[in-house]
C-alpha cells in the first residue's frame, strides 16, 4: 500500500434526472463500469477507458465523461503520464502494453503543410466536369519501353510487371483476424472490393468467408508465418512481407492465447488458446540478401504473378534499407510511420522508436531517385493518415499510395480509446468475444468504410483539380505544390519543400 | 509509326480561348522541302500577337541557320562580363573538345530593349572518345557541358547547344528582339517564335523562349501544374533545372524520350499528354496494352496543368497541347508549309494565302516532318 491508489482517469457521471434506466449502459460496458442498484445507476469510474459505447448508446445523453478529474501537481517534466507508468511499474516490474498509435506530443509534420491551389495564371479544374484520374498502379514500373515494329504496328517488347490496379490510392493496413473481429474483417474487405482498392489480412491468415474478396487482399507473410500455405498465398491479389510495424519498430507481435478461439486458430494455424508470438526478426531473414531470397521464394511459388511487397517501420535508415530493397524482386515498399496503430505494443516502443512517415517518404523517394530506381518499387506510406489532406500530402512528398488502418475503425465506430490489447473492444471491433462482435454489423460497417474512402477520394479529387492537376502521378512527388509553415530549416530540406511565402 | 486514335471526350477539346486565362502567344513554322524563310514573316506574325505578351520577354529559334557551320554545336551564351567568365567557359570547352569559331552575336540598338548580357557563340566540336560508354557521345558532352557551365559558372548561362540552330531572345517585344539581332539577316527552313507575358523572372533573358538544348527547341503557353514530379523525374537522369521555369523540362523530357529512350515523337506526346483511363479502357486490346504500359513507365513524365507547345528538331516540329486543351493551339497548312499557333490570326499575317486552318484535339499532336 506504498502507492496506495492513483487518481481517476476518468470520471463518469449520470444525470439521475434524465436517466430512466434503461440499462442500457450496463449492457455496453464490457468493463463494469455500470451497475443498477435499486432505482438507481451507479458508476465505477475507475475501470472505465473512455471507449464511449455507455455514451453513444444512453437515450437520454444522461452520461457525461470528465477526463482527469483530479490533477496532481503540474509540472512540465514529471507529467500524470509518467508518474502513472512508474506506479505502474514498480508495482509490476514488467513492461507496459499500450494500443493504437503514438500516444506522445510530437509535433505533426502533416499539420504544418499546406498545400497549393491555382489562381489566374493557369485555371483550376472542376472534377464535376472535367476528368480527374485517381486510379494508381502498385508494383515494379519499367524505366523504358522497347517497341519492335509487326509490319505497321508497334509491338510493345518491354514487359510489364503485375501490378495491382486502385481506384483511388487509399488502401486498408494490415490489421489481422485476431487482433480484430471476423464482423471487422468482414467489413473492411466488403468496403474495400465496393471501392476498387486493397486491405491486407495481417498475419492471421485468411478466413474461409472472406474467400470472396480475396481478389482485394494482400495476403501477409510475417515472422510467425501463421496461416501460411500455399493456399492463402495463391489466394491473395498481392503478398506483403512484414519486417516491421511503425509503433513497435525492431519488435516482434504477441497475440495472447485468450484471443485465439476456435476459429482464430484453424486461420492461424495454431492450438486453440495458444500464445501466438511472432519473432522480432523472420529467423530465416539475417541480411538484405535473405529477404531478397525470400521475395524470390514467394514469387517462384506463386510463378511470379503476383506483386510482392515488403513493409518496414520507419527507421533512421529507411531510404538506405529501401534501397536495397528495391534492388530485390520486390514489387513496393510499405513504410510505417511511428504514428502506425497497433492492437497491443510495448508502451516505450509505441511512444519513442522510430521516425515520422512525412520525413520517411520524403527521404525513401529521393534516395530512390538519386540512384535512379524510384520505378523499381512503388511506395506505400502510412501510420498516421488521419484524412484526406494528409493522403494528398504523402502523395505530394513522394508515395504512391497509403495504407489507413485506425481511420477505418473510427469509421466502425472506434472512439481510440486505445485500450485494444485487452480484447473487450466494446465496439466489437479488436475483441473475440462473440457477444461484443455481434455488436458490429458487417452490413453497416462496411458501408461507413466504403463511405470514408469514397469521401475522401472525392475530397481528394477537388483538392487534385484545384491544383490544376487532372492525374494522381502529377501529384506524386510534386513537393513544389507544398509549403512548410512554421517548419524549421532542416525538416524542410529533408522534405525539399520551401517555405510559405517562398 | 505508333498512332493512336483519340475519341471525343465529353467536357473536353473544347474551343480555343475558351474561358482560360491567358498569357503567351506561340508560334511555329516549317518548310518541309527545307525551303528557308528569313525573319521577316515570324516577326510579324509574332507582333500580331503582342495582345498575349506584356513587352517583358520575345524569342525566335531558327533550324538551318549556320549552314556553313552545320557540323558544330552552337552553344549561345549570355555573359554578364565577358572578360570575367568567358575564360572560364573557354576552359571548359576545351576540355571536352574544340571550338572551332566564335564570335560575339551581332545586335543592333533599339530604345525598347537594354542590353543587360552579351551573347555570344561559340561554334564547337567535342571529343566524342572522351565519354567512351555513351552511345551519343558527342550529344552527352555538350549536355553536360550546358548543366556544368549553368550551374557553376555565375554570370554565363549557355542558353542553346544544337547544331545548325539559331536562338535569339531577349527582353522586349517580339519586333523590338527580332531588330535587336535583325533575325531578317537569318535564314532558317524551321522557326519558332514566342512572345512573353512573364509571371516569373521577368525581365531575365534566361526565362524568355524558346528554350533549347542540343537539337530541341521549344515554345510554351502555359504553366505545367505537374513541374515538381517532372523536374524530379529528369533530374534523376542527370538532368539540371537552371533556368528558373517550369519550360526547359519539355526540352528536357524530349530529349530524354526521343533521343536517349528511342521513342517515337507519337508515342512521346502519348506519355507526356496520355488519354484517360476510361478512354484506354476502351481501346482495342493491343492499343490499350501500349498505352497502359506508356503510362506505367512514364507517369511522371505526364505534364500537367494549361499549356499549348510546340518543339523543334532537325526532323520535325510538333505542337500539342495539355489533355484537356486549356489553352488554345491551332495549325495551318499551304503547299510545303505547316504553321502552328496560339492564334489563327498569326498564321494569316504570316500566310495570307492560307488553305486549311485546323483545331487539334486535346493531346492530340501536330506534326510536320521534313520530306528528305
Amino acid at each position: 500500500m506504498s502507492i496506495g491508489s492513483v487518481p481517476l482517469r476518468y470520471r463518469i457521471s449520470v444525470d439521475q434526472d434524465q436517466c430512466m434506466l434503461c440499462e442500457r449502459c450496463i449492457e455496453s460496458c464490457p468493463y463494469g463500469v455500470f451497475r443498477k442498484e435499486g432505482e438507481r445507476i451507479h458508476v465505477n469510474s475507475r475501470v472505465c477507458v473512455a471507449c464511449h459505447r455507455c455514451i453513444a448508446m444512453c437515450p437520454r445523453d444522461a452520461i457525461t465523461l470528465k477526463e482527469r478529474p483530479v490533477d496532481y501537481r503540474s509540472h512540465p517534466l514529471w507529467t500524470p503520464g509518467v508518474r502513472e507508468a512508474i506506479y505502474n511499474q514498480a508495482r509490476s516490474g514488467k513492461i507496459i502494453l499500450s494500443g493504437m498509435g503514438n500516444a506522445q506530443d510530437y509535433p505533426v509534420i502533416f499539420d504544418r503543410l499546406v498545400l497549393d491551389a491555382c489562381q489566374v495564371t493557369n485555371p483550376s479544374i472542376d472534377p464535376l466536369r472535367e476528368p480527374m484520374e485517381l486510379r494508381t498502379y502498385l508494383g515494379k514500373k519499367p524505366n523504358r519501353l522497347e517497341f519492335g515494329e509487326h509490319g505497321r504496328d508497334p509491338v510493345l517488347e518491354t514487359t510489364i510487371s503485375p501490378n495491382l490496379m486502385l481506384e483511388t490510392p487509399i488502401m486498408i493496413g494490415h490489421m489481422s483476424y485476431g487482433a480484430i473481429s471476423l464482423n471487422a474483417q468482414q467489413s473492411l474487405a466488403r468496403a474495400v472490393t465496393r471501392c476498387g482498392t486493397f486491405m491486407g489480412t495481417g498475419e492471421g491468415g485468411l478466413h474461409e468467408s472472406l474467400y470472396p474478396y480475396q481478389d482485394h487482399m494482400i495476403v501477409q507473410v510475417a515472422s510467425g508465418r501463421f496461416g501460411v500455405d500455399i493456399n492463402y498465398l495463391e489466394r491473395g491479389a498481392a503478398i506483403e512481407i512484414k519486417i516491421g510495424q511503425g509503433a513497435k519498430p525492431g519488435i516482434g507481435g504477441h497475440l495472447p492465447g485468450e484471443k485465439v478461439c476456435a476459429d482464430v486458430s484453424c486461420t492461424r494455424m495454431i492450438p486453440e488458446g495458444s500464445d501466438a508470438i511472432s519473432p522480432a526478426p523472420h529467423h530465416d531473414i539475417y541480411s538484405i540478401e535473405d529477404l531478397k531470397q525470400l521475395v524470390r521464394s514467394l514469387k517462384e511459388a506463386t510463378e511470379w504473378k503476383k506483386p510482392v511487397f515488403v513493409k518496414i517501420a520507419a527507421v533512421h535508415n529507411s531510404a538506405a534499407i529501401v534501397a536495397g530493397i528495391a534492388r530485390s524482386s520486390a514489387d513496393a515498399v510499405v513504410i510505417d510511420g511511428f504514428r502506425g496503430g497497433t492492437g497491443a505494443a510495448p508502451r516505450v516502443f509505441r511512444d519513442h522508436v522510430g521516425i515520422p512517415i512525412e520525413a520517411a517518404v520524403a527521404s525513401v523517394d529521393a534516395k530512390l531517385r538519386s540512384q535512379g530506381i524510384r520505378n523499381e518499387v512503388s511506395i506505400i506510406a502510412s501510420g498516421g493518415i488521419r484524412e484526406s489532406a494528409d493522403v494528398a500530402k504523402a502523395i505530394a512528398l513522394g508515395a504512391d499510395a497509403v495504407y489507413i488502418g485506425t481511420a477505418a475503425l473510427v469509421a466502425m465506430g472506434c472512439r481510440v480509446c486505445g485500450t485494444c490489447y485487452k480484447g473487450l473492444c466494446p465496439w466489437g471491433i479488436a475483441t473475440q468475444r462473440p457477444d461484443l462482435v455481434a455488436r458490429l454489423d458487417p452490413d453497416t460497417a462496411s458501408v461507413n468504410v466504403a463511405n470514408l474512402i469514397d469521401a475522401w477520394t472525392l475530397e481528394l479529387a477537388e483538392l487534385m483539380g484545384a491544383a490544376g492537376i487532372n492525374s494522381i502521378e502529377s501529384l506524386r512527388g510534386n513537393r513544389d505544390r507544398l509549403r512548410g509553415y512554421l517548419l524549421d530549416e532542416r525538416i524542410m530540406q529533408v522534405l525539399d519543400v520551401k517555405s510559405v511565402g517562398a | 509509326m505508333l498512332s493512336i486514335q483519340y475519341e471525343h471526350i465529353p467536357g473536353t477539346g473544347g474551343e480555343p480561348g475558351e474561358s482560360v486565362i491567358e498569357m503567351c502567344g506561340i508560334i511555329g513554322v516549317i518548310d518541309r522541302s527545307r525551303q528557308r524563310m528569313d525573319g521577316t514573316g515570324i516577326r510579324a506574325a509574332l507582333s500580331r500577337m503582342d495582345e498575349r505578351g506584356s513587352g517583358e520577354g520575345a524569342g525566335y529559334a531558327a533550324y538551318g541557320a549556320f549552314p556553313d557551320l552545320r557540323d558544330y554545336y552552337a552553344l549561345h551564351v549570355f555573359f554578364d562580363n565577358p572578360h570575367e567568365t568567358k575564360p572560364l567557359v573557354i576552359d571548359e570547352l576545351e576540355k571536352w573538345g574544340t571550338i572551332e569559331h566564335q564570335e560575339e552575336i551581332p545586335t543592333y540598338e533599339q530604345p525598347g530593349v537594354r542590353k543587360v548580357h552579351i551573347p555570344w557563340r561559340f561554334f564547337f566540336r567535342p571529343d566524342p572518345r572522351l565519354m567512351p560508354r555513351s552511345t551519343t557521345p558527342e550529344d552527352d558532352i555538350v549536355m553536360y557541358l550546358v548543366m556544368k557551365v549553368n550551374t557553376s559558372i555565375p554570370g554565363a548561362l549557355v542558353y542553346a547547344s544544337g547544331k545548325n540552330v539559331a536562338v535569339f531572345k531577349a527582353s522586349g517585344w517580339p519586333e523590338e528582339v527580332a531588330d535587336f539581332y535583325r533575325i531578317q539577316d537569318y535564314q532558317g527552313y524551321l522557326w519558332i517564335g514566342h512572345n512573353r507575358y512573364p509571371t516569373n523572372t521577368p525581365g531575365w533573358w534566361g526565362g524568355a523562349h524558346p528554350f533549347n538544348l542540343l537539337n530541341w527547341s521549344v515554345v510554351h503557353n502555359g504553366e505545367i501544374t505537374s513541374y515538381g514530379t517532372n523536374r524530379r523525374y529528369i533530374e534523376s537522369y542527370g538532368y539540371r533545372c537552371t533556368m528558373y521555369t517550369d519550360t526547359e523540362v519539355v526540352a528536357y523530357l524530349f530529349d530524354l524520350l526521343i533521343r536517349r529512350h528511342g521513342l517515337s515523337i507519337e508515342t512521346t506526346v502519348t506519355a507526356l499528354a496520355p488519354p484517360f483511363w476510361d478512354e484506354i479502357d476502351r481501346m482495342p486490346f493491343k492499343q490499350q496494352e501500349i498505352v497502359r504500359a506508356i503510362r506505367l513507365a512514364y507517369g511522371p513524365a505526364l505534364m500537367n496543368g494549361p499549356f499549348a507547345i510546340v518543339v523543334a528538331n532537325h526532323d520535325s516540329m510538333v505542337g500539342f497541347t495539355d489533355r484537356i486543351k486549356l489553352r488554345p493551339l491551332v495549325s495551318g497548312e499551304l503547299g510545303n508549309r505547316l504553321y502552328i499557333s496560339s492564334e489563327e490570326a498569326a498564321i494569316r499575317t504570316m500566310e495570307p494565302e492560307i488553305e486549311t486552318i485546323t483545331m487539334p484535339r486535346a493531346g492530340q499532336p501536330i506534326i510536320g516532318r521534313f520530306l528528305q
